[in-house]
């Protein structure tokens, strides 16, 4: 997975707990698939269709889920990121102390 | 089949084809905006759709017709493996959150219209715009012949396909007119065309995926006999290979192939230029980002779809090509007149993608090869002209391909492009994150990826062909058969970094980059929030200006 990006401006820190969680959110899928051997079988079958099918269609529907909860917590994220930046500025413009 | 044409079937097909023709003709008009004439009109729809749009438009783009036929035809030959598409698209959409986002962004604000654009800016390097261009023309072109291969496979099983010994005038006619049509109408109305006919064939495709998972399973006895049945076949020894045919569930010697060939694809895919041009023509930054929550119902779909295979093994349907499998099994199981409906969306599943792969061929033609190196001044007008003109003979060199040279031709390149794709990856995401690596390194490392790839493609036996009869190979080291993409990606990484640790240790020339750390986190509505400075070095970090 790609490191999360340098972020310009305010000396915001770039590694925080909700981008941690996103980050995991979206790593889940990628373990979950890539070890075929944890579902490479037949049994146990769900309504006839063997383990092997019916793992992975409802990893589809996981990953789905987990995206979901990455976007609403990067969106969350961005907005505090964003209301901070204006009020430093804000501060700036008020004569405060820059650099 | 042949000489037995299915008449019903075909009236519908015929009808759907007249509406999307009328649909995409029409689609000029549409969302119209007041400067008409520059690239991001024709080319990208004004880079102004929403979620559902661009939904609609990925998912009539990214899931072909090739894919409808092409997946369950691959579970029908050899059971689990051909389900690793299934994976692939699961592991997609986590990978492009992360990067998308920063290409919209960095696109947005500096006008770019395809990858190479970036590569450019981000780089200082023509040259590395220009692999990066030739490689997604490259990796396009089989992909339009093959949504070909879609609509041959339909027209066929209805009967007006012709035999083999038609005049091969009147066997292709019907392929020529399809074509005539989809050019003439991505011709004058360009994304939009696509956009607007994505809503009929996603619609029938999911209708036809709902009536098949119910219907064919209750005339087959259930789920469970479908699979016992399949099973059964599968594991009946293959004259061919002198091994069982294939098995349920992949065994301990196919699940690195299974696992590279999943994470190698999902690499792939939003490389190739048709879903960055879908991915572009969003109108902001969370468009993208909505959507990878919201397309896994697409791969839902396809899962459904792989399902089919084993389905056309239990209805003991048997052809020699794998690909006439499905439009069989529909023709065998359903009605009439839904046989029509369902041949009607894998046709004009066929057009969608075709139209958005000629487009965004065209637009890298006009922009990294036109523009870069022919006429350096060309007006916005020009460049549209240039595109729209450029799309056309993209178009008819598929058809070509398709026609002139034999079916297995176009797969084999569409395997190649699959694997050459790949290998523009380092530039384009490593430059979305990092500006690290040295361009001079990054061309080292593509063309190392796509010599190996394609030697060891090349190098691949199957019973039928003795070259490029499949994408896995032993993987050196570590001896296990992975995915040919996979491993020329590795290899590229590798020789990238080592290229770029002694370009950095011997001081060689960085170019310029014209891009800048915010660009990357910009969104539709603000404003350049600072004075453009020239060159401004990529670690520099800058204060926020008001």
């Amino acid at each position: 997975m790609p490191v999360p990006p340098e972020e310009p401006g305010g000396g915001q820190p770039v590694v925080t707990p909700s981008r941690v969680v996103a980050g995991l959110c979206l790593l889940a899928p990628f373990v979950g698939i890539l070890w075929v051997g944890l579902y490479a079988r037949v049994e146990p079958t769900l309504a006839g269709v063997p383990f092997f099918y019916w793992y992975q269609m409802a990893w589809v529907l996981l990953s789905a889920a987990l995206t979901a909860v990455a976007y609403r917590l990067v969106r969350r994220e961005e907005a505090a990121r964003a209301a901070r930046r204006t009020a430093v500025a804000a501060q700036e413009r008020a004569g405060g102390a820059g650099a | 089949m042949s000489g037995d044409v299915n008449g019903i079937a075909l009236a519908v097909f015929v009808f759907f084809f007249l509406l999307v023709t009328w649909m995409g003709f029409r689609a000029a008009k549409w969302r119209q905006a007041e400067n008409s004439k520059s690239l991001d009109e024709w080319g990208l729809g004004g880079r102004s759709f929403g979620t559902w749009i661009t939904w609609f438009l990925l998912g009539g783009d990214l899931y072909t017709a090739y894919t409808f036929v092409a997946v369950p035809a691959a579970v029908y030959a050899a059971g689990a493996s051909g389900f690793f598409a299934v994976p692939y698209t699961i592991l997609v959409y986590p990978l492009i959150f992360t990067f998308l986002p920063r290409l919209w962004s960095v696109s947005h604000r500096h006008g770019y219209v395809t990858t190479s654009d970036f590569v450019r800016g981000r780089f200082g390097s023509r040259g590395l715009s220009l692999a990066v261009a030739v490689t997604g023309i490259l990796a396009t072109m089989p992909y339009i012949a093959l949504q070909l291969v879609g609509i041959q496979a339909v027209l066929d099983v209805m009967g007006v396909g012709g035999s083999e010994s038609t005049h091969w005038f009147v066997k292709d006619l019907p392929i020529l007119l399809a074509f005539a049509v989809l050019a003439a109408y991505t011709y004058s109305s360009g994304l939009r065309a696509p956009a607007l006919i994505a809503f009929v064939k996603d619609g029938l495709i999911y209708l036809v995926i709902a009536v098949a998972i119910i219907y064919i399973p209750m005339r087959l006895g259930g789920f469970g006999e479908i699979f016992s049945k399949a099973g059964e076949a599968l594991s009946r020894t293959d004259p061919a290979t002198g091994g069982p045919r294939g098995e349920l569930a992949s065994g301990p010697g196919a699940q690195w192939a299974y696992a590279t060939l999943a994470i190698g694809s999902a690499l792939a895919l939003f490389m190739y230029p048709h879903s960055i041009t879908a991915t572009l023509s969003g109108k902001n930054r969370n468009v993208i980002r909505r959507n990878t929550t919201i397309l896994p119902l697409y791969s839902l779909m396809l899962g459904f779809l792989a399902l089919l295979g084993f389905m056309a093994i239990a209805a003991g349907i048997e052809v020699e090509n794998g690909q006439l499998a499905i439009p069989q099994l529909f023709d065998a199981m359903f009605p009439d007149w839904f046989t029509g409906v369902a041949f009607a969306a894998i046709g004009i599943g066929a057009l969608v993608p075709a139209a958005i792969m000629s487009i965004a061929a065209a637009n890298l033609f006009t922009r990294n090869i036109y523009r870069d190196f022919l006429r350096p001044h060309a007006t916005p007008e020009q460049e549209t002209k240039v595109s729209k003109l450029a799309s056309l003979l993209v178009k008819v060199g598929a058809l070509v391909f398709v026609l002139g040279m034999d079916k297995t031709v176009a797969i084999n390149f569409q395997l190649l492009g699959g694997i050459w794709i790949l290998q523009t990856f380092p530039a384009l995401v490593g430059g979305l994150f990092t500006r690290w690596f040295h361009r001079w390194a990054l061309i080292a490392g593509w063309a190392v990826g796509m010599v190996y790839g394609t030697l060891a493609a090349y190098g691949v036996a199957s019973p039928t062909q003795a070259h490029f009869g499949g994408s896995n190979a032993e993987i050196p080291l570590i001896g296990e058969i992975g995915y040919i993409g996979t491993t020329a990606f590795a290899l590229n990484v590798l020789v990238t970094v080592v290229a770029t640790v002694v370009l950095r240790a011997v001081k060689a020339p960085d170019g310029v980059d014209e891009t800048r750390p915010d660009d990357y986190t910009a969104d539709a509505g603000e404003p350049p929030n600072a004075p453009v400075a020239p060159a401004v070095s990529h670690r520099e970090e800058r204060a926020p200006t008001a």
